[in-house]
């Protein structure tokens, strides 16, 4: 079956456009109806891969802009089938969330959603460099304005911090990549940004190393790792809810994604050069994230700083490069944003309660009345903190399984972030779920819609934790592939100092 | 009268003129007396329909014969090697012919030309439009200093054409001492190239520095560039020869401000693409990384000056001052590439920038306000017709994908990195993050309600009502206006997503510069 990948691409951007000529109200469901479509596509896409032929699948190749050599070219993998996976299952509930209750300017907020949503199916599916700038930077133009248009708070500061923070990195990528571009064009070549195309090319080793630098510094600010966090505080604490989930659990992937798909096979000697660097910032992040988790009073910024720490775990993962900790990176992708889509969707069920407020102070003893929130707010929190039998558990075990390979020091000290998540998300649930009734908490349950848009990914949360295989074996071939040559490089490197040892 | 030219072409030899190639320039200048006589008429239809109308259609003429005479590759120069109507003076042209139509649709309803009188308002634009073309065709030193007095002298007067208004005066003045002194350095550094060169023409410039005795770092060729670059650099307001721009594009009337910000920008850089690139194309070794500087210089000093502006007018004037610098370096790495990339930023800028100020001209009228942040205050929920347009075109300036502004500042860096300054690449890339705190801010102004700015803003003022009963009726009263901000934005964002007819032009335009690297 031919699965065509602009259709699923552009298919929320067509609904946010007719919603906003179709009459006051209807937006809502035509936006909907467009994330239903993306998400069925994925499900055909899920069933119908061939997980183990290499390469692309369901590859679209055309030129764009002949000019500058960019190629509108997109496909899917075993590395980005589930990134695609996670954006159609994230859009779903956060739009339903949002559909259900009403909005000033309806059709610009809906609008911006799918636009949201076909700008990171892009950046997923685009294998062309110059077409995954094009999308990274367009997401913030959505997000710009959601934050900006119906936050709370300071948000007009907290999302032009948010949109600085992330174009200046991501504009730096863009000056990174046209020398990426440039300098890779063999004599009479014709200038090209195709990733396959820039694999087959060869870049001086010494352009390398500042090149991949400037991609990491986009990718860590997207992340967002330490110490590059700087936009976090303000926007997570002014974002909607929904848009929040979203932020938190698709975009973020961006970043770490474009390691694995442009950064480590393109430039495997910039990447190993830098190894060591980004594993330290890696395991500070994990640290220093988890650390701060615990200090927080505002239960959304205790999730945005374990993000962090997660976040922390994917790259080690990524840069340990070894085959376990890549593949328990990609897993933990999927992983991180499937708990963090519900755990934020309770943050909103939770603050819709208690008036407001997000503040652990004023919150406690939900549980009371409301066991069916209870039950899934303590599986999610328990799969972040990556209790045995949650899919986090394994992921986090094969990222630190590939650190102990061969960085075993920052294998040790990464692991006290397993200990710490388990401090940092009991005080949480405890603090808003037991104790004693806060003074503006109200106990009641979930209702009919609110359930409809948690529950689903609760349930895919659990589904993974008892066959993980399922990702792992479809996503091996593609992830192995992706850091093959910098994996080689390394070993290359290291070699001749094993012999001396020895 | 006949006879005198009989006499003259009998005693010497009467240069052939290729009326063909002339007929644009032709068509402008009779327009232009045309249009001066007709705004003598005593009917208030003559004056008030009739000029604009035939101003409009001196223009569209002239397009139409651009397009006519429009060839690619490198042409050889007319009158005696001084006017050069090739695909890079045509396309310059035809944005200059783009911006003068926009400037007579946002004129329609203005103060100035009624105050200054319709016919001399739109024949003195004709004027400048003309001057800009001779410009962009200069293909000797003498066409070329002709050309920019030709242009500067016309905006002088019509930057004080709302006589009434203290600013517009000072604006006036303040433009023609600053642009006096920047012509009579430009005056200088031609006369020592002159010197040095030993000729007028830029190809026999070219020739001497490449291998015809003139060396590279002759002293006196040096001084002369760098005086020409001074003078050129006041015109297209790169730093530090940038102090008039905010001041003159405040103070002027606001059709007029649109009309500087783009066409003179327009001209002020294909003179600097041909001076440069053709003429000084073999010394590019000792300008190049001068200009570089200068370039680096304007993004930072723009971008920096923008940040601190409330009134729109002022913050766009900063911005073109960035804007500039992002051209120069088109200009800087002197290579076919280079003179593409500028050429399809010129157009872009064109683009993203009227359509930016028509939504100030539509605001200026009617808000009390006038052109300060607060009169955009919420224009998303009031206005989105009016709105829409600035959110695009401050996107597209600050470099957002899916806008022409992207795929412009893509293609200047790709010049940049290509011919060996991938520094100035970065420093375009930086400047364009800094210009986000002000782009977005009026983007924030607009959709976001309302935003605190910690700075002290304008006193209200009485606005003349344009319908004369509500503030709704007004914005209704100017349908052209924001009818060309839709257009302009609309097209800011087709070319963002199709952008191959613009790439077609600018080859065609980086042909006509031979010898390139």
């Amino acid at each position: 079956m031919t699965v065509h990948l602009s259709i699923v691409l552009f298919a929320p951007l067509a609904t946010g456009l007719l919603g906003a000529v179709l009459p006051r109200g209807w937006a809502r469901w035509s936006v909907l109806a467009g994330t239903l479509v993306v998400l069925g596509y994925a499900m055909v896409m899920l069933a119908d891969f061939e997980s183990g032929a290499g390469g692309l699948q369901y590859a679209t190749d055309d030129e764009w802009i002949g000019e500058l050599g960019i190629r509108y070219q997109l496909g899917v993998d075993g590395l980005n089938l589930f990134m695609v996976v996670l954006t159609a299952l994230a859009w779903v509930p956060c739009t339903l969330w949002a559909a259900i209750r009403e909005h000033d300017r309806a059709k610009l907020y809906f609008f911006n959603l799918a636009l949201g949503e076909t700008a990171v199916l892009g950046a997923f599916m685009a294998q062309d460099l110059a077409l995954f700038i094009v999308f990274f930077d367009l997401m913030l133009v959505p997000f710009y304005f959601l934050i900006g248009g119906w936050g709370t708070g300071d948000r007009v500061r907290a999302t032009t911090k948010f949109v600085i923070y992330t174009l200046s990195g991501s504009l730096l990528m863009l000056a990174a990549a046209i020398a990426l571009g440039v300098l890779s064009v063999p004599d009479g070549g014709e200038l090209s940004f195709s990733l396959a195309e820039l694999e087959r090319r060869s870049i001086p080793e010494g352009s390398q190393h500042w090149i991949v630098l400037l991609f990491a510094l986009a990718f860590f600010v997207k992340a967002p790792l330490f110490p590059l966090h700087g936009w976090v505080p303000e926007t997570y604490r002014s974002t909607p809810i929904p848009v929040l989930a979203l932020l938190s659990a698709v975009l973020s992937k961006v970043g770490v994604y474009g390691f694995l798909r442009i950064v480590l096979p393109v430039m495997p000697e910039g990447s190993q050069h830098w190894q060591e660097l980004f594993i330290v910032i890696a395991v500070f992040s994990i640290l220093y994230g988890s650390i701060v988790a615990f200090s927080q009073d505002n239960i959304r910024l205790v999730i945005a700083y374990s993000s962090i720490a997660q976040l922390g775990f994917i790259v080690l993962g990524i840069f340990a490069l070894d085959d376990k900790g890549a593949q328990g990176a990609v897993f933990q992708m999927l992983n991180h944003g499937l708990v963090v889509v519900p755990l934020f969707l309770i943050v909103g069920v939770v603050a819709l309660r208690s008036g407001g407020s997000e503040s652990l102070r004023e919150l406690g003893g939900m549980a009371v009345r409301a066991p069916v929130l209870a039950a899934l707010f303590l599986i999610t929190s328990f799969a972040t903190l990556a209790m045995p039998g949650s899919p986090n558990f394994v992921g986090e075990l094969l990222v630190l399984f590939g650190a102990f390979e061969d960085k075993l020091v920052y294998g040790l000290v990464a692991s006290a972030g397993v200990v710490l998540a388990a401090v940092y998300m009991i005080r949480l649930f405890q603090g808003v779920m037991h104790n004693r009734l806060g003074p503006r908490a109200e106990s009641s349950d979930l209702g009919g819609l609110e359930l409809a848009a948690v529950a689903p990914l609760v349930a895919v949360v659990v589904a993974l934790g008892i066959y993980p295989q399922f990702v792992v074996e479809r996503s091996e071939r593609a992830t192995l592939e992706q850091i093959a040559a910098a994996k080689q490089h390394a070993e290359s490197r290291s070699g001749p100092e094993l012999s001396v040892s020895k | 009268m006949i006879d005198l030219l009989q006499l003259a072409a009998s005693e010497a030899k009467a240069p052939v003129i290729d009326y063909r190639e002339l007929s644009p320039l032709l068509a402008l200048a009779g327009g232009s007396v045309v249009v001066l006589m007709v705004g003598l008429l005593r009917s208030a239809f003559a004056r008030r329909v009739l000029v604009p109308a035939l101003s409009a259609l001196t223009l569209l003429v002239a397009i139409g014969l651009t397009i006519w005479i429009w060839e690619s590759g490198d042409r050889e120069p007319i009158i005696e090697g001084a006017l050069a109507v090739d695909a890079l003076s045509l396309g310059v042209s035809m944005l200059i012919y783009v911006a003068g139509l926009v400037t007579i649709v946002l004129s329609l309803r203005a103060l100035a030309p009624e105050v200054a009188g319709h016919g001399e308002y739109h024949s003195l634009l004709l004027g400048s439009i003309l001057g800009m073309v001779v410009l962009a065709m200069a293909e000797n030193l003498i066409t070329l200093f002709i050309g920019l007095e030709l242009l500067s002298i016309p905006l002088y007067v019509l930057c004080a054409t709302e006589l009434h208004r203290r600013t517009s005066l000072e604006a006036g003045l303040k433009y023609l001492v600053i642009g006096s002194v920047g012509s009579a350095t430009l005056l200088y550094g031609l006369a020592m190239v002159y010197g040095a060169a030993g000729s007028m023409q830029f190809g026999e410039i070219g020739a001497a520095l490449g291998g015809g005795g003139l060396s590279a770092t002759d002293p006196l060729l040096l001084t002369g560039i760098a005086l020409s670059a001074t003078g050129l650099a006041f015109k297209s307001s790169v730093a530090p020869f940038h102090q008039w721009t905010p001041d003159v594009y405040e103070g002027a009337p606001t059709p007029i401000t649109t009309f500087m910000a783009v066409a003179t920008k327009a001209a002020a850089f294909a003179v600097f693409l041909r001076l440069f690139d053709q003429a000084f194309g073999l010394a590019q070794l000792e300008w190049g990384p001068a200009l570089a500087v200068l370039a680096t210089l304007t993004i930072v000093i723009g971008n920096v000056g923008a940040i601190a502006q409330r009134s729109l007018k002022r913050m766009l004037a900063w911005s073109s001052v960035a804007q500039a610098g992002y051209l120069l370096a088109g200009v800087v790495v002197g290579s076919e590439l280079g003179v593409r990339a500028t050429a399809f930023y010129l157009a872009v800028y064109l683009l993203m920038n009227v359509a930016a100020f028509a939504v100030v001209v539509a605001r200026e009228r009617v808000s009390e306000r006038g052109d300060d942040l607060a009169a955009f205050e919420d224009l998303g929920t009031a206005q989105p017709w009016l709105a829409w347009p600035m959110t695009i075109a401050m996107l597209s300036l600050a470099g957002f994908p899916a806008t022409a502004g992207f795929i412009g500042k893509f293609y200047l860096i790709d010049a940049s990195v290509e011919g060996a300054y991938t520094w100035l690449g970065i420093a375009i890339v930086v400047g364009s993050v800094v210009s986000l705190v002000y782009y977005l801010r009026v983007v924030a102004v607009m959709w976001m309600g309302r935003y605190e700015i910690e700075m002290p803003g304008p006193p209200r003022r009485i606005v003349r009502r344009v319908a004369g009963t509500s503030p709704e009726a007004d914005a209704r009263a100017q349908p052209e206006v924001a009818a060309i901000a839709i257009l302009f934005a609309a097209a800011t964002i087709v070319f963002g997503i199709w952008p191959d007819p613009l790439f077609e032009a600018a080859r065609d335009v980086g042909s006509a510069l031979p010898n390139l690297r």
